[in-house]
């Protein structure tokens, strides 16, 4: 018999990259995208779409009785915006997980569940280690889409241990990016200037789009390891150096101010204050044990995939003007030295 | 620990392997770019041009500084998961530093051969003078005069990453937070680690004191030296006291703007910033034989005797060396 899968979440760009994957995977008999919202581009025609809150009776109806065999749980999202208020995205990350695993608890045939979680976790402070491995112990942050990651992690922790049957697979993935990538950071990168901390230059790691596809499928259809895996591509790259790339001006605002700077540009895009703490301080996470257990390594570095990004993004400063004014500057500085020789 | 990754194949113009990450073609952003320009960079000076050739160091000079500003205006370089940034260091702070090592301070320096050319080593050295100047020093000493030009990852203060300005510079320069978890990464990726154990308990100790070693924490170095198998090289530092002598403490006031310490030197706060320039004492740095600890294995780090053992050796190494070289030291600014 193949695989019966369920996802949640399945109407974003994400999940509905991960179904049509999965529609078109050998061994996998049925697929469950669960999504109240409809996915922009259809589902393919063997998938089944339930049209439900995670909340509704149906869905728990569906776990139990359709012979699910792994839950793929994309269903947490970090846009207030979108999800209608920043009450109502708690009540959907946190409720919505936990009804979801109450079902998944009285599932028999349940074997495996893959949580998309986010390094967003472990929070962003001065006094954090450069460089962050699974097992570290980290303060809790304190808002929004971060103190949700952690407390959905807590609820699928405890279901490991009153299911030890299922395998239980936590991805932390890192801030994703790509040409169809659409989130509060690549909405930053879109606007005509980039407000900073002044004083700080944060590192930040990213994850290309493809490779999220890829991290997800391979814990949805791979080998199975038990465990929590960050993943985020190879190396870092400055903010500083990741607002050149995008080829924007950077506005430095003092730190004092910087609240009052958020509240008024919060009304273009979502500037939390767990987003300015992440501008501050940045974060990075080891992917080591990703590339060990998973066996997954990332296509895209952190640099190559935020370039792919920022190709689409209108630039003020071009790679040819500055390559023109180099030219022009040493041009100019080699003829008066030549004048001056003469 | 992460595996491994490939380092650019390129080298730089000082002849030095390049240290950023390599792509798939096993080479980094910055030498791709310089590659698809057509050879060793994107701009060439054509040599023997008329009248140019009494200006061919400065012509070098200037178009080396403008591909380095046009690559900061493209973001075209590389930093590390701790976020060091050898092309800034390279460019604009190790110039920055240089007058101060080689003029102002007159800095001498003896031994470079205990510190290996390649591998992971744990550099511990005495902390005084206020300001971390030594910490620099001893970085530039390794940077510019080991022949393997070594970058030294030094460890500092909580406080130096959350202070604006400061905090990127630390991490650009290659500092990273005094915590195991960061020490135990460089070392086991091979880095040369920087060490100051005393803290703000030798930086901001007052002028009398100077030239005494203070405790040494809890020696959480030589755990994480043992842990890594990596040989610690101590290294005397004598000069750095004499740069800020500190005659008292604002303790209040420190407290106050949430500083360790407030010095008052005889010419700061009292001439206001010309006070903040540090004296021209006459530096030199030793760095003594390394201690191996691989032979010990991991497992001696559960013996508290054997911590407390190495870290009194460090210690009083660096103390006698201290002491020797101030013997032979014709003045303090001689």
């Amino acid at each position: 018999m193949g695989r019966c899968i369920l996802v949640t979440g399945a109407a974003r760009s994400t999940g509905r990259r991960l179904v049509g994957a999965l529609a078109e995977e050998p061994g996998v008999e049925r697929v469950v995208a669960v999504d109240d919202l409809e996915p922009e581009e259809p589902f393919p025609a063997k998938v089944e779409h339930l049209a439900v809150d995670l909340r509704s009776p149906a869905l728990v109806r569906t776990v139990q009785s359709a012979g699910i065999d792994t839950c793929v749980h994309l269903g947490v999202t970090a846009e207030p915006r979108a999800a209608g208020g920043r009450a109502t995205m708690k009540e959907r990350n946190v409720l919505g997980t936990m009804q979801l695993l109450a079902a998944a608890y009285h599932a028999p045939g349940l074997r495996r569940l893959v949580l998309k979680s986010t390094t967003a976790v472990y929070g962003a402070a001065a006094g954090d280690p450069a460089v962050w491995t699974e097992s570290m112990s980290h303060e809790t942050p304190r808002h929004g889409f971060g103190k949700d990651a952690i407390e959905v992690e807590d609820y699928v922790r405890s279901f490991d241990r009153r299911r030890p049957d299922v395998a239980v697979i936590v991805l932390r993935l890192a801030n994703q990016v790509g040409p169809t990538v659409d989130n509060p950071l690549t909405r930053y990168f879109e606007l005509p200037v980039c407000p900073t901390v002044l004083g700080f230059d944060p590192r930040l790691q990213f994850l290309h789009e493809e490779d999220t596809a890829e991290v997800l499928l391979r814990a949805t259809m791979g080998p199975a390891p038990h465990g929590t895996f960050n993943v985020a591509g190879d190396g870092v790259v400055l903010l500083s150096q990741a607002i050149r790339i995008a080829g924007k001006p950077p506005l430095p605002i003092p730190e004092p101010l910087v609240g009052r700077v958020a509240e008024l540009a919060g009304r273009t895009v979502d500037f939390s204050p767990e987003q300015v703490r992440f501008l501050q301080y940045g974060r990075v996470a080891d992917t080591s044990a990703a590339a060990e257990q998973l066996g997954f390594l990332p296509k895209w570095t952190s640099l190559h995939a935020f370039e792919d990004f920022a190709s689409r993004l209108n630039r003020l400063v071009t790679e040819e003007q500055v390559l023109r004014l180099e030219h022009e500057a040493l041009d100019l500085l080699r003829r008066a030295v030549g004048w001056v020789g003469r | 620990m992460t595996p491994p990754r490939d380092r650019c194949e390129a080298r730089t113009r000082k002849g030095d392997r390049c240290r950023n990450p390599a792509g798939p073609d096993g080479l980094c952003a910055v030498h791709r770019r310089q590659q698809a320009a057509g050879g060793a960079g994107a701009v060439h000076t054509p040599p023997g041009a008329p009248g140019t050739e009494p200006f061919g160091p400065f012509l070098d000079w200037a178009e080396e500084a403008l591909e380095f500003l046009g690559r900061r205006l493209l973001g075209e370089y590389e930093v590390d998961e701790f976020g060091h940034d050898p092309d800034l260091v390279e460019h604009v702070l190790a110039p920055l530093l240089r007058p101060l090592y080689k003029r102002w301070w007159r800095v001498e320096t003896r031994g470079l051969e205990h510190v290996p050319a390649s591998g992971p080593a744990l550099v511990v050295g005495n902390h005084a003078g206020t300001l971390p100047f030594d910490a620099l020093m001893v970085a530039l000493a390794l940077l510019d005069e080991h022949p393997a030009h070594r970058s030294l990852r030094m460890l500092a203060a909580d406080l130096a990453f959350d202070l604006p300005v400061v905090a990127p510079l630390a991490r650009k320069l290659g500092n990273t937070l005094a915590c195991a978890e960061d020490a135990t990464r460089l070392l086991e990726s091979g880095e040369l680690v920087g060490v100051w154990p005393e803290g703000y308990k030798g930086l901001g100790k007052p002028y009398r004191e100077r030239y005494q070693l203070q405790r040494f924490g809890r020696g959480g170095f030589v755990e994480v030296a043992l842990r890594t198998g990596s040989p610690i090289v101590p290294v005397a530092v004598i000069g750095s006291e004499e740069i800020y002598p500190m005659v008292a403490n604002l303790r209040r006031l420190a407290r106050l703007l949430g500083f360790p310490y407030f010095p008052v030197t005889p010419t700061f706060p009292a001439l206001g910033p010309l006070g903040a320039i540090p004296l021209p004492s006459k530096w030199l740095i030793e760095f003594c034989p390394p201690i191996e600890t691989a032979h010990l294995g991991p497992e001696a780090v559960l013996d508290p005797m054997v911590l407390f053992d190495l870290t009194d050796q460090v210690r009083d190494t660096i103390q006698q060396t201290v002491h020797k070289n101030l013997l032979v030291r014709r003045g303090v600014f001689g």
